[in-house]
């Protein structure tokens, strides 16, 4: 099947490769090519091997995908599979050549005949790198990975943070920041490297005056339209290759202020793509405001409107007599429950909060700002609470690929102990945050916060104040969780109410939309 | 551009009269370095690669011509001259140049003498997207003897009371003793919004201001606003709680009232931003507010906010009084790292000089001399057997042999005659001692 849905580019890279190994080999034994070749057909990934790759997805690292490098993989020495290695072949004969193979191929799928069609999938699992990569923010404790980042930070111009404080052992690969030691320090003063409303931009996340997914998404397509604003072209070059290369070393900032949220990922992957897809014989004015209203188009559809269409699928599930439990301040959560109060249902709402962000605050004063009645607890009272609870509404960070849902700590454990009373719960997230990541404990890819939030001072003495003197003492601040996809009922999404395994279809379907 | 630099040095130096009466302000040494190059300076290590310089006449030729007045610094300097005697204040200073205003402004005063990481006030301004954000530090007591007065510290002076909210952050009420008539006023709709508010007094106003463009441009327009420190910060911290920028309403009524609306009006309008709606949007989705405690929204939706920064530790001195000029020649040398000892100067071997000394440039000190916690000039000479403690020697100073200078200020080009004896005195410039005078406490400054 594979052979059947190769894309443009696929096709492309295919005649490429081809013309290389013939200018390189002879013919060899086909025999022996095929027992190597057996091994990389299971390795291919369901079911679009080089989309998958070739977006990275919220990683950080504008460190170029993992295309295929021929050098890597030890099956790039085989030549190609077609038998006549002639050095010249008009264009149509490969042609001919391939829908042959394709046909031999589609035959073969039988598990008979097995040599014949293997060959086939050469070019294919030449296109898939065994090697992959890992982003270099869990990579922290490598040294290599850690010069290799500084120096290309360097070569933007832009500071590095350094990590601050001991790190508990488990997540000693993980960056850990202060909020005391912010990247501004480092930076001249009128900034003239970085465009003022990004180091505006950087600041507000480090010291969380923007906060949560959607907010910072927004914030980030805000700073980018004041980018594109002040942007002029440069002599000789090209708006769509240049502004995307101008964004580069802002996104790394950003990063360096705080690891970007996997929403932030796709807002920006899409701006690039946007970039790119600006024709070069369009003036420069043309091509801003063009870009400028694709923005405003995404922000209104994929998160105002998202929200609206969210809340109005959300609001079916809520009937009157409700007794909502809420976890934090999710701001699609408390749009439903808004909504929903205004078109008249009877609930009442449970906060739950947890320390050190304290979040469940701020969703309190919106929701009793609007007449909700509410309750307020922490989490250590979940157990306690939730005999009346019927049902459960979370917001997320991110939806991963298998299914799991990324968000703020504590999350799965409400979720884990709604399963336990049978309470209902239910996840709502728009399409926007679905990231193609897979991750199934909430170790090897995270947020260390400032471990310094943890102390609090109570009658004037703060019992944590010299915890860095303590050699055995570590403070652990983390951000994120991810709750399995069995403890969460339902999703609903701007495309409506799915079940959480459904995320991988709903990607495919946005890939192959774009 | 994020930010442009204006440096004020167009002061006379009202309250030391005595030292600027033949030296303008931002030219007098301080470490033998002219006070304007601390501002300067601060500016250039912060990254700052152009300053406008709103000076004197006066001062403008001075720099161009004199060849002790070495300014070293590789930014560019855009010197605006203004005349001496339009008394202009420095809001007035400011409207002059608001043509060549194009961005935010960060405002110094020429006599601010700090090693503050000025990243923390402009962190404030850019996060908040305040409207003004200031340094200020904590008083320091002056110990030195001040000379040529007699008795303690004057009384008069007067105290500024800050509030501040509980973060110690934001910028709540300003105003100087001078204006409170009986005792301190605060309104209700301040009270209501920070229940706890810190008073503080003992503040030193660094006068470094970040200023948003548009209150440049509303200076423009509100022609009676002359001082910055004195009316227009006060102003814009009231301004922060008043009815009018939180909901802005239009009010036809007689011609001046329209026209002071339209000046709030005016203000207001000009601190909202394109795309405000996102920005409204970003903070509606937002889990962030800045207190807690009551109902409404972060900043309590008011859209003009002040900041300041304190500083606890660190050097922070406005050289604007006597003692303040005495104590910043102490601390100086603290804030370059140069050879304390000019390697120009002529320093015969049998001289004591102390560590925390600094001489100047084509000294010439003779035998037998002792220098102790005193700065000397450029082209000083000192004959043998002389001691100098605790003093500040300016330029082109000749002090005769067997003098003895205590704890005193000897302006440029003055004259000490042999074995003369002072004690706490401020020689004026190009003044001079007769010899084997006994001067103690006094102030010899008068112009020739």
């Amino acid at each position: 099947n594979e052979g059947k849905e190769l894309s443009k580019e696929e096709k492309q890279r295919l005649r490429k490769q081809k013309k290389q190994q013939k200018k390189q080999k002879e013919r060899k034994n086909e025999k022996s090519e095929t027992e190597k070749e057996k091994t990389p057909v299971s390795l291919l990934p369901p079911p679009r091997p080089v989309a998958t790759q070739k977006a990275p997805s919220a990683l950080p690292a504008p460190a170029s995908a993992p295309i295929p490098v021929p050098a890597s993989a030890p099956f790039h020495s085989s030549p190609a599979p077609s038998p006549a290695d002639k050095p010249a072949k008009s264009k149509a004969e490969l042609k001919a050549e391939r829908r042959a193979r394709q046909e031999t191929d589609r035959a073969a799928k039988q598990p008979g005949s097995s040599s014949s069609g293997i060959k086939t999938k050469v070019p294919l699992s030449e296109l898939n790198p065994v090697v992959k990569r890992l982003p270099e923010h869990v990579q922290v404790d490598d040294p290599a990975v850690v010069k290799r980042l500084a120096k290309k930070l360097e070569r933007q111009q832009i500071p590095l943070r350094s990590d601050y404080g001991y790190k508990v052992s488990l997540f000693s690969h993980l960056h850990q920041y202060s909020r005391k030691a912010p990247l501004t320090q480092q930076l001249s003063i009128p900034s003239t490297v970085i465009h003022p409303s990004i180091v505006r931009l950087g600041l507000q996340y480090s010291q969380g005056i923007v906060a949560g997914s959607n907010a910072r998404s927004v914030a980030l397509l805000h700073a980018f339209k004041q980018v594109i604003r002040d942007y002029t072209t440069p002599p000789n070059e090209e708006l769509s290759r240049d502004l995307v290369n101008k964004l580069k070393p802002y996104i790394s900032f950003l990063n360096q202020c705080r690891p970007l949220s996997a929403s932030m990922g796709n807002a920006i992957k899409y701006i690039k793509k946007e970039i790119s897809n600006i024709p070069s014989q369009c003036k420069e004015e043309e091509a801003k405001t063009k870009l400028l209203t694709c923005i405003d188009r995404y922000i209104e559809e994929k998160i105002v409107l998202a929200a609206k269409a969210i809340s109005k699928y959300a609001i079916e599930k809520i009937s009157d007599g409700d007794v909502i439990l809420v976890y934090g301040c999710s701001s699609l959560v408390n749009n439903i429950l808004c909504e929903a109060f205004e078109k008249s249902r009877k609930f009442r709402v449970i906060v739950v909060d947890s320390r050190p962000r304290l979040e469940g605050r701020e969703a309190l004063r919106r929701l009793v700002q609007r007449g909700i009645s509410c309750t307020y607890v922490l989490i250590s009272a979940l157990s306690y609470i939730l005999p009346e609870v019927s049902k459960v509404f979370l917001g997320a960070h991110a939806l991963l690929a298998n299914g799991y849902v990324m968000s703020r700590v504590g999350t799965s454990q409400i979720a884990l102990v709604a399963r336990t009373f049978n309470v209902p719960v239910l996840v709502c997230c728009e399409t926007y945050k679905f990231c193609e990541k897979v991750q199934t404990d909430s170790f090897v890819s995270n947020e260390l916060d400032d471990p310094d939030d943890l102390m609090v001072t109570r009658k004037g003495k703060t019992q944590l104040e010299n915890w860095q003197d303590v050699s055995s003492l570590g403070l652990l601040n983390l951000v994120y969780d991810v709750t399995p996809p069995d403890f969460v009922d339902l999703v609903i999404t701007d495309l409506g109410m799915i079940p959480c395994t459904s995320v991988p279809v709903v990607l495919r379907v946005k890939n192959l939309d774009q | 551009m994020e930010l442009q630099a204006v440096l004020m040095a167009a002061g006379g130096g009202s309250r030391m009269m005595d030292l600027t009466y033949n030296t303008p302000k931002p030219l007098l040494p301080v470490g033998n370095k002219p006070l304007i190059w601390y501002p300067l300076n601060l500016l250039e290590r912060v990254g700052f690669e152009e300053v406008i310089v709103i000076t004197t006449k006066e001062v403008q030729k001075m720099i161009s011509t004199d060849p002790k007045v070495k300014l070293d610094v590789k930014m560019k300097l855009d010197l605006v001259c203004i005349q001496e005697d339009a008394d202009m204040g420095t809001a007035d200073a400011l409207r002059h140049i608001q043509q060549k205003v194009k961005t935010d402004v960060l405002v110094v005063s020429c006599d601010l003498i700090t090693d503050a990481a000025l990243h923390e006030v402009v962190d404030l301004f850019r996060a908040h997207n305040a409207t003004l954000s200031m340094l200020m530090s904590k008083a320091h007591e002056f110990t030195e003897t001040v000379p040529g007065q007699k008795g303690k510290k004057k009384t008069g002076e007067q105290r500024d009371f800050v509030g501040v909210d509980d973060t110690g952050k934001r910028l709540l009420f300003m105003a100087n003793e001078a204006d409170l008539d009986e005792g301190v006023v605060i309104r209700k709709s301040i009270m209501r919004k920070h229940p706890r508010m810190h008073i503080k007094t003992g503040l030193v106003d660094a006068h470094l201001y970040c200023l948003k463009k548009s209150v440049v441009d509303f200076l423009a327009d509100n022609k009676s606003i002359s001082s910055i420190r004195g009316e227009l910060v006060p102003y814009l911290v009231r301004k922060q709680f008043s009815k009018s920028t939180n909901s802005p309403k239009v009010i036809d009524e007689t011609h001046q009232n329209l026209k002071k609306n339209d000046s709030n009006v005016n203000l207001e309008i000009q601190i909202s931003s394109r795309d405000e709606e996102l920005l409204h949007l970003t903070q509606e989705r937002s889990c962030w507010n800045d207190h807690r405690g009551d109902m409404s929204d972060a900043y309590h939706g008011g859209r003009l906010r002040c900041y300041v920064h304190i500083m606890d530790e660190g050097i922070c001195y406005r050289v604007n009084t006597l003692a303040a000029y005495i104590e910043a020649n102490r601390l100086a040398p603290k804030l370059f790292d140069e050879p304390a000892v000019h390697p120009s100067a002529v320093v015969s071997e049998r001289c004591l000089i102390g560590a925390d000394s600094i001489i100047g440039a084509s000294c010439q000190i003779s035998d037998k001399t002792s220098i102790k916690r005193s700065t000397i000039g450029v082209s000083t000479t000192v004959r043998e057997k002389v001691k100098v403690t605790n003093s500040i020697i300016m330029h082109g100073v000749t002090i005769e042999e067997g003098c003895n200078i205590q704890g005193s200020v000897i302006c440029s080009n003055a004259v000490i005659g042999r074995g003369a004896d002072i004690k706490y005195c401020l020689v004026g410039s190009a003044q001079r001692i007769e010899p084997d005078g006994e001067h103690t406490t006094m102030s010899k400054a008068c112009s020739a």
